[in-house]
């Protein structure tokens, strides 16, 4: 008898609970609104190995040098060798030493790599700063300075993606996590 | 060799007290009394000549009991006693203090903390360009790439997702740098601080990106932050539809600015840097993004030469916490050795306790509630007979996985991975009962 009770109450109450707005498993919240292109564009700032992300514009060595003399040169040194910041130039072939010299040109597996962090967080007192130009430039005069592209290279999109880091096939993958052969 | 008792504990007898609080001071408490010497002989003479100048034991009447106490309101946010005031985050002993703290951390102090959870102003701090101050109503997250629905949100729509509030740690991978000599004037601040863990509470990740609808052929999202290094990791997109949350609540309060205030990402088990702050943009794509922060940074280079990349689980670890360094033992008798375990896999199965250097290890017990990919504390009675000793624990978790020595770890690999030291740590008692980093 109680139980018929019971359950009579719960259905009623199942009951109500719908008519009051219940949501259903997998139904969307419809929290949110659109994104708009606009507002993607503004904040969209990665840059992917493919050559993903990479804006217009174009920049060069030498131009990259006065730019890396004018805003990086007071923490990475005069020419990227580091102090107080990180060393961005040399130590090629060294991580296999007992202390490896871990730069830009020495352990950086993409070049795509370098411009994306100088658009978005260098230099650290102005950050986002550079203008895509600028950002191409500084990146030509790093890869530059680690003997990777000549003195007249021209860096846009295009040739930032081509171009091949030492150090491309220096890393492997520890993903997804191995649950089953966890390692020191 | 041992830290210096701090000057807000220290007791100096002589003038007359001229507030409560000074009085106070000259009052010795245990951990004063466990802290204040070289040694046992040492610690029990300074007790003993406090006890005969204290103005408030017994039969006194203390003299804060004469007259009425701070008015309720007196802080409306409320502080810790002004006696804990050495019990703050710090740089690392030892270390030059890096170029700039823009870029630095700072460390959580366990071996004053009690329990599992961190108080939200010691949390660990890590930054890469500082901790912006960001106003929650201009703060956006959008979710874009690899979606059907590209989607802006705001805070207030955030928080009206239903929500969740799970007890994790977090770990910075740059925890414990024992790869080399110990040095003995460490304290678990100094090596094992780049660790914390709270309640957190937020949206599951799953059901934001459910709303994107994330694309077959996304299979990892990058996460970006709003400080001024932008920061950003590649997620897989398992663990973004797993155990992932969007934090805006730590231990009942909004984010702290350091933790990322107004939102958060939160990956349970990961290397503390995963859990990006701050958090503004998520973007799904086919590949990893291979950001600055997952090449050349937090990868562990290994002897051949070859780094390994994407290596985001913190996995199993364990420290004593009493007695660490810098304690001092001031009789023979019983203690309480405390620490705490965790694992990255998921719930701590069992802690052993060593007090001879792993001659024989006893089983500690475990504080309940046990939780996955979260602190747990555990304890162990001891008798110390006031001989040398040495003190270490070692944890296994649910999966079986074992917490590695030093000597293990560093037949695998050595100081040049840096990252994801999770080796058995050892502290040396003294005949005297000075605790010393034995690495």
């Amino acid at each position: 008898m109680r139980d018929r009770v019971g359950r009579r109450r719960l259905m009623l109450a199942v009951a109500a609970a719908l008519a009051a707005g219940a949501v259903r498993a997998g139904e969307p919240y419809g929290i949110g609104r659109p994104a708009t292109p606009e507002e993607i564009a503004g904040w969209d700032i990665d840059a992917s190995p493919t050559g993903a992300g990479l804006p217009p514009g174009r920049g060069e060595v030498r131009e990259g040098e006065s730019i890396f003399a004018a805003k990086c040169a007071a923490c990475h040194g005069a020419h990227g060798d580091g102090k107080p910041m990180d060393r961005l130039a040399g130590g090629i072939g060294t991580l296999r030493d007992k202390k490896p010299e871990k730069t830009v040109g020495s352990f950086w597996p993409y070049a795509t790599t370098l411009f994306d962090y100088v658009r978005r967080a260098m230099p650290l007192n102005a950050p986002q700063s550079l203008t895509p130009g600028e950002v191409y430039a500084v990146s030509a005069y790093v890869l530059f300075l680690n003997g990777i592209v000549p003195e007249d290279a021209v860096l846009d999109a295009d040739a930032l993606a081509k171009v091949r880091m030492p150090n491309r096939e220096g890393f492997v993958s520890a993903a997804p996590p191995p649950e089953a052969e966890a390692k020191p | 060799m041992i830290q210096r008792v701090p000057e807000s504990r220290r007791l100096s007898g002589g003038s007359d007290p001229e507030s409560t609080g000074d009085a106070a001071a000259r009052r010795v408490t245990r951990r004063s009394l466990l802290e204040a010497g070289a040694g046992a002989a040492a610690a029990f003479a300074t007790s003993r000549a406090l006890a005969q100048e204290g103005s408030n034991l017994p039969p006194a009447v203390p003299e804060w009991q004469l007259h009425p106490g701070a008015e309720v309101l007196s802080a409306p946010y409320g502080q810790p006693s002004r006696f804990e005031a050495d019990v703050v985050r710090r740089y690392r002993h030892g270390l030059p203090e890096p170029p700039t703290r823009l870029s630095s951390f700072s460390l959580t102090p366990l071996r004053d903390l009690s329990g599992i959870i961190t108080p939200n102003g010691l949390h660990y701090e890590r930054h890469h360009a500082g901790t912006p101050t960001i106003n929650p109503l201009e703060h956006r997250l959008i979710v874009h790439g690899l979606v059907e629905r590209p989607l802006i949100f705001t805070m207030e729509e955030v928080t009206r997702f239903p929500s969740v509030s799970r007890v994790h740690f977090l770990e910075c991978s740059g925890n414990t740098q024992n790869w080399g000599a110990p040095n003995p004037e460490l304290t678990v601040q100094d090596t094992h601080g780049l660790l914390s863990c709270c309640e957190w509470t937020g949206v599951p990740l799953a059901a934001v990106l459910a709303e994107a609808g994330v694309k077959a052929e996304a299979k990892w999202m990058l996460a970006e932050g709003a400080d001024a290094a932008a920061m950003t990791r590649s997620i897989p997109v398992e663990k973004a539809l797993d155990d992932a949350l969007l934090a805006y609540a730590q231990n009942g309060e909004r984010l702290r600015p350091e933790q990322g205030y107004p939102l958060r990402l939160l990956l349970p088990g990961y290397e503390g840097n995963a859990s990006v702050k701050w958090l503004r943009r998520l973007k799904l794509g086919a590949e990893p993004f291979e950001t600055r922060e997952e090449t050349s940074k937090y990868t562990e280079l290994m002897p051949d030469g070859v780094a390994r990349q994407f290596n985001f689980v913190m996995h199993a670890k364990s420290v004593i916490t009493f007695p660490s360094g810098g304690h001092g033992l001031a009789s023979p008798g019983f203690y309480q050795i405390s620490g705490l375990a965790w694992s990255g896999l998921g719930k701590v199965a069992r802690v052993e306790v060593t007090t001879d250097g792993g001659a024989s290890w006893r089983e500690a017990a475990l504080q309940e509630p046990v939780m996955s990919k979260c602190l747990t504390r555990f304890r162990l009675p001891w008798r110390w007979d006031g001989g040398p000793a040495l003190l270490a624990s070692r944890v296994t978790d649910e999966t079986g996985y074992v917490q590695p020595t030093r000597e293990e770890l560093l037949e695998a690999r050595d100081a040049r991975s840096y990252y994801h030291y999770n080796g058995i740590q050892n502290w040396r008692v003294a005949a005297g009962g000075a605790v010393t980093n034995a690495g």
